[in-house]
Formats: C-alpha cells, sequence, structure tokens
C-alpha cells in the first residue's frame, strides 16, 4: 500500500501480507519524503535552521519552534522571561488544539466517512490559523519562537480574540464529540482494534498519547516540568485498553485539558520583556558543548539534540521525531486485523512524514 | 458575428456557442484533481477543498484517488529522488486530456531543501507544468487563483488548426519516461525533452 494511498497519510509505504483478508505481515517503508533536514540544519546558522523546524510536522510549527529553541538555550544557557513563557504556553497549547482536531477528522476519513469530520475540524483549524497568522505573518509556517523568547508581542485584541476563541472551542468539542463518539460503526470499528500494551508501548520508547491510551501516565508536560507548565492545574487523561478507540478518547479529552491550560494562560500572562536581552539570534555562537531539548508535542516526546564545537553552526543536529518512534509498532498491533483496520490503526497513530523521514 | 449582436441574441435567449466552446467550457468547469500529496503543501490543498475556501466553487472538488479517474494532478510537496519516478508513473496513468500544477517552492524547484542531496530541484524535469504556484506553502487563495488561470487556459485551447491542444496532435506523448535509481542520481536526471540544464556561458 502506498506511497500514493489516499489513507497513508502521505508518502507512507506499508508492504503488507495477507492471509485472506488478515495481515500476517506488515512492513513500513520510509523516506519517501527524506528532505536532508538534519544535514541542511548543520551547515546553516542556528537562527537559520528555525523555519526548517517549521517544515518537519506541518501541522504543529509552534511546538517545533519551542522544542528546538529549547535546545539552543540550553547551549547558550538563555533564560526566557515569564511573559514569553507564557505565550509559548498558549502557543503550544492551540497548536495541540490544531492536530488533535484534525487528526479526528483524519481518523474518520480513514474510517470510511466522506469528509464531513474533517470540515468541522478544518473550520476550527482555520479560526486558529487566523490568530496565528495575525501574530506571526503565515499561517501555517509560523516560525514564531526564537531562542531566548518570541519574536513578537500579541497586541491585547489578539488576546482578546484568543480568548474568545479559546471559550467557544468547548462547544465545538461536543458539537464534535455528539456527532463522532457514540457513532455505532465507530465503536464497532475501533473498540479492540490495534491493541498496544503498556509494557511493549514503554518498550519501543513510543510517547504522547499513544502511550498514554495504553495507562501509562507519563506526560512530558507534568514530568519533565517544561516551560511553565507546573503553574497550571490540569489533568492527564489515561486509556485503560490501548485500543485504538482509546486513542482516539485521549484526543479528545486532552483538548479539553488544552482549553483549562490556556484559560488559566490568559487569566495569569504577565507584562514584561519578551526576549532575553543576552540573546543573540544572528551571529549566535554557543560554546562547545552539547544540549537536548525536548518537549511534549501533540505526538509525543519531540527533542532536539544539538552538539557545538563553537561555530556559528552546530557540529551535529539531530531531531528526535515522535512520529517515527511511535511507527515502529505499526506491525504489532495489526497482526491478526483486516487491511481496512490496518488504516484506522494508522490513522489513531497520527504521522506526519515530514517528521518520519525529515 | 460580433460581441454585441452574440450578447442581444444571448439576451433573447438564443444561445450561440461553437463545439469548441462548449467543449471546453464543460471540461474547464469540471476538473478532477488527483487526491495526492507529498509534504506540506497538501495540507493547505486539503484546506482549500474544505469550507472557507471551498474549492467546490469551481467544480474541482472531486479528488479522485486513483489516477485513471483524475485529469489534474496537484504536485503538492517536496519531490524526493525515492518519489520522483513514483509521481511519473502516476502521471503516465492519467488519461489525455490531463494537466498539472506544481504548488509550491519544492515542486518548482526543491525549495527551502533545494541543497539536499535527495531532493528534485523541480518536477518540470520530468512531466510538463501547466501552471506554477509560488509560495512555501501557497495559500488556499493561491491555488484557487492557479486552478482559475488553469481554466483560462483550457478555455483557450483549440480543437483545430494550427495551435491545436496539445493532447490532440499525435505527435505529443502523453506518457513520458520513468527515471531509475541510478547509482548517484536519477538516471536520466532530467527529461531531455522537457527541460535542459541552462548553460552558463563562460567567459575565458
Ligand atoms: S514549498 Fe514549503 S510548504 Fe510546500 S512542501 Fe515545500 S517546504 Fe513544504
Amino acid at each position: 500500500m502506498g506511497p500514493q494511498h489516499p489513507s497513508t497519510h502521505g508518502v507512507f509505504r506499508m508492504i503488507v501480507t495477507l492471509d485472506g483478508e488478515r495481515i500476517v505481515k506488515l512492513k513500513p517503508v520510509f523516506g519517501y519524503l527524506h528532505r536532508n533536514h538534519e544535514k541542511i540544519a548543520e551547515s546553516t546558522s542556528y537562527l537559520a535552521s528555525m523555519p526548517y523546524t517549521d517544515r518537519l510536522d506541518y501541522l504543529c510549527s509552534m511546538t517545533n519552534n519551542w522544542a528546538y529553541a529549547l535546545a539552543v538555550e540550553k547551549l547558550g544557557g538563555l533564560t526566557v522571561p515569564d511573559r514569553a513563557q507564557y505565550l509559548r504556553v498558549i502557543m503550544a497549547e492551540l497548536t495541540r488544539l490544531v492536530n488533535h482536531s484534525c487528526l479526528v477528522g483524519f481518523l474518520f476519513n480513514d474510517l470510511g466517512t466522506s469528509f464531513t469530520p474533517l470540515l468541522y475540524a478544518f473550520r476550527e483549524r482555520e479560526k486558529i490559523l487566523d490568530l496565528f497568522e495575525a501574530l506571526s505573518g503565515s499561517r501555517m509556517m509560523c516560525n514564531y519562537q526564537r531562542f531566548g523568547g518570541c519574536r513578537v508581542d500579541p497586541s491585547p485584541e489578539w488576546l482578546a480574540a484568543a480568548k474568545a476563541l479559546v471559550d467557544n472551542f468547548p462547544r465545538f468539542l461536543d458539537e464534535y464529540e455528539t456527532m463522532l463518539t457514540g457513532n455505532e460503526i465507530m465503536l464497532a470499528r475501533t473498540q479492540g482494534v490495534g491493541r498496544l500494551s503498556a509494557a511493549d508501548a514503554i518498550n519501543a520508547g513510543i510517547t504522547g498519547p499513544i502511550l498514554r491510551a495504553s495507562g501509562v501516565d507519563y506526560d512530558l508536560r507534568k514530568v519533565d516540568g517544561t516551560g511553565f507548565y507546573p503553574r497550571f492545574d490540569f489533568r492527564v487523561p489515561l486509556g485503560a485498553h490501548g485500543d485504538t478507540y482509546d486513542r482516539y478518547m485521549m484526543r479528545i479529552l486532552e483538548m479539553r485539558e488544552s482549553v483549562k491550560i490556556l484559560q488559566q494562560a490568559f487569566r495569569d500572562l504577565p507584562a514584561g520583556p519578551i526576549m532575553d536581552p543576552k540573546a543573540k539570534l544572528r551571529g549566535f555562537r554557543p560554546k562547545a558543548g552539547e544540549a537536548y531539548g525536548r518537549l511534549e508535542g501533540p505526538k509525543g516526546e519531540l527533542g532536539f539534540y544539538l552538539v557545538s564545537d563553537g561555530s556559528p553552526n552546530p557540529y551535529r543536529y539531530r531531531v528526535r521525531p515522535p512520529s517515527l518512534i511511535n511507527l515502529t509498532l505499526l506491525e504489532d498491533m495489526c497482526l491478526g486485523h483486516t487491511i481496512a483496520d490496518s488504516v484506522v490503526i494508522l490513522g489513531s497513530i497520527d504521522i506526519v512524514l515530514g517528521e518520519v523521514d525529515r | 458575428m460580433s460581441d454585441a449582436e452574440r450578447e442581444d441574441l444571448r439576451r433573447h435567449g438564443i444561445l450561440l456557442t461553437s463545439l469548441e466552446e462548449l467543449y471546453n467550457w464543460g471540461r474547464s468547469n469540471s476538473i478532477w484533481p488527483l487526491q495526492f500529496g507529498l509534504a506540506c503543501c497538501a495540507i493547505e490543498m486539503i484546506a482549500a477543498a474544505t469550507a472557507r475556501f471551498d474549492i467546490a466553487r469551481f467544480g474541482a472538488e472531486i479528488f479522485r484517488p486513483s489516477p485513471r479517474q483524475a485529469d489534474l494532478m496537484i504536485v503538492s510537496g517536496t519531490v524526493t529522488k525515492k518519489m520522483a519516478p513514483l509521481v511519473v508513473r502516476l502521471w503516465n496513468q492519467m488519461p489525455e486530456p490531463k494537466y498539472c500544477i506544481a504548488m509550491g517552492a519544492c515542486a518548482i524547484s526543491g525549495g527551502p531543501f533545494k541543497q539536499g542531496y535527495n531532493v528534485l530541484k523541480g518536477i518540470d524535469r520530468f512531466i510538463p507544468v501547466d501552471i506554477y504556484i509560488p509560495g512555501c506553502p501557497p495559500r488556499p487563495e493561491a491555488l484557487l487563483h492557479g486552478l482559475t488561470q488553469l481554466q483560462e487556459k483550457i478555455k483557450a485551447e483549440r480543437l483545430a488548426g494550427p495551435d491545436t491542444a496539445r493532447h490532440l496532435r499525435p505527435e505529443n506523448p502523453g506518457e513520458f519516461p520513468i527515471p531509475d535509481y541510478g547509482a548517484h542520481d536519477l538516471q536520466p536526471p532530467n527529461n531531455p525533452a522537457l527541460f535542459s540544464p541552462p548553460s552558463l556561458p563562460r567567459k575565458p
């Protein structure tokens, strides 16, 4: 199947061996979107890699920026002002809303609905992208975070618009859930399909909503305390069965938690500078050393590993992409199911090929 | 007959048209794009199909999963050398008349990833491109503009005469050679009938 197939979410290919309709073997083939991101980053300056991180996972450019900025900040010993920390949390959670609602839409496409859930998801996505565009000038490739802070300070009108959007978001979620969650076909096609045990998930290094759907309480926002997440009051939803249905529910519940985080962030947003005055964007030369910055992205642990030799560009640059690592157990999840189920299982993993192949 | 006279007749409910005009009008308002996305630009292509931009207004909302049923290929995203032969194969499988839109910097020239050893520097090296839409990614409106430009192009195609449309002339190929994975690069690196790299004149 693939690399051109409507349900492989991009240029992904699976070599599937079937017995009748049951899958007995499944081998993923990667590399159809290998764009040399890491090598290009090693030959350009730290700042110039920032737009490339946008294009890694093109649904979540804000969180990609942040994770990369975290690594560079560690390397260069920069501290981020409070206001920028709050803004980063706001952007990251808005990104999570975009990512999860689109994912649910795509998942239902894979289930065979013709487009309707995706239409609703993209309607909400457009509203959030309008905000991103007003702030950063670009809809998808926001390129908003910088090492040491953020690029522009949002105006009070922007904040009011964002707050109104977030306050309305639960209504969309209710509508979405009324349409989808109890749907009989959905229940029949996803419950008990693509089971992943907690032990397997941990052993394979799987992170994010997929790990939590299997019942493992591991969220970097709580465990690692990235940014200002410890200041917010939110819950980490957990699944019990690790099947496709739980993975779907995890996305919906996480969106509800994101709304809570966002509301607190808008309430508490402090005034002040948004950049570390020490931060130098052009001609930035960190001391020799290495750093790993990581973040709970919408898909799981997104990490950037940088080695500096004191020159203006990284000596080694490496991405830890959640999509690729979450894909490693695809075969185990699909074995014994039908080929139609494999499409849904793949949909529930939430891959973006830009990040898988880099 | 002048345009004014024709307009006058039209007001009286008499429609005079040529077969060519009718045929092109029908084709240009029912373009069926191939549903395939390569990278970031594909997300904007999907966005163009959803409620806000609504590509259905232009009659092009029926994205077909099979190339056999499509007449427009929107190359949306980075074409890597691993993917390029497959893109050409899909193109070959589409029936004539068919059109190609190169959407975004990557499909046009390799875009931000141009330096990459694995990135094809423009899909027009292997298949003929009708419309180029710059941007990284182009906004959905830009895609819609590209689509209307393509419609204009289709409407201007002639069925007979010296400037007959490309697909109606027997000497023009509908299929293009599919490159192989060579030792270092695609073999051949471009289709010489379509593209030749610019040669830089050097002063002695
Ligand atoms: S042109 Fe830009 S947005 Fe489009 S595929 Fe290339 S990198 Fe992605």
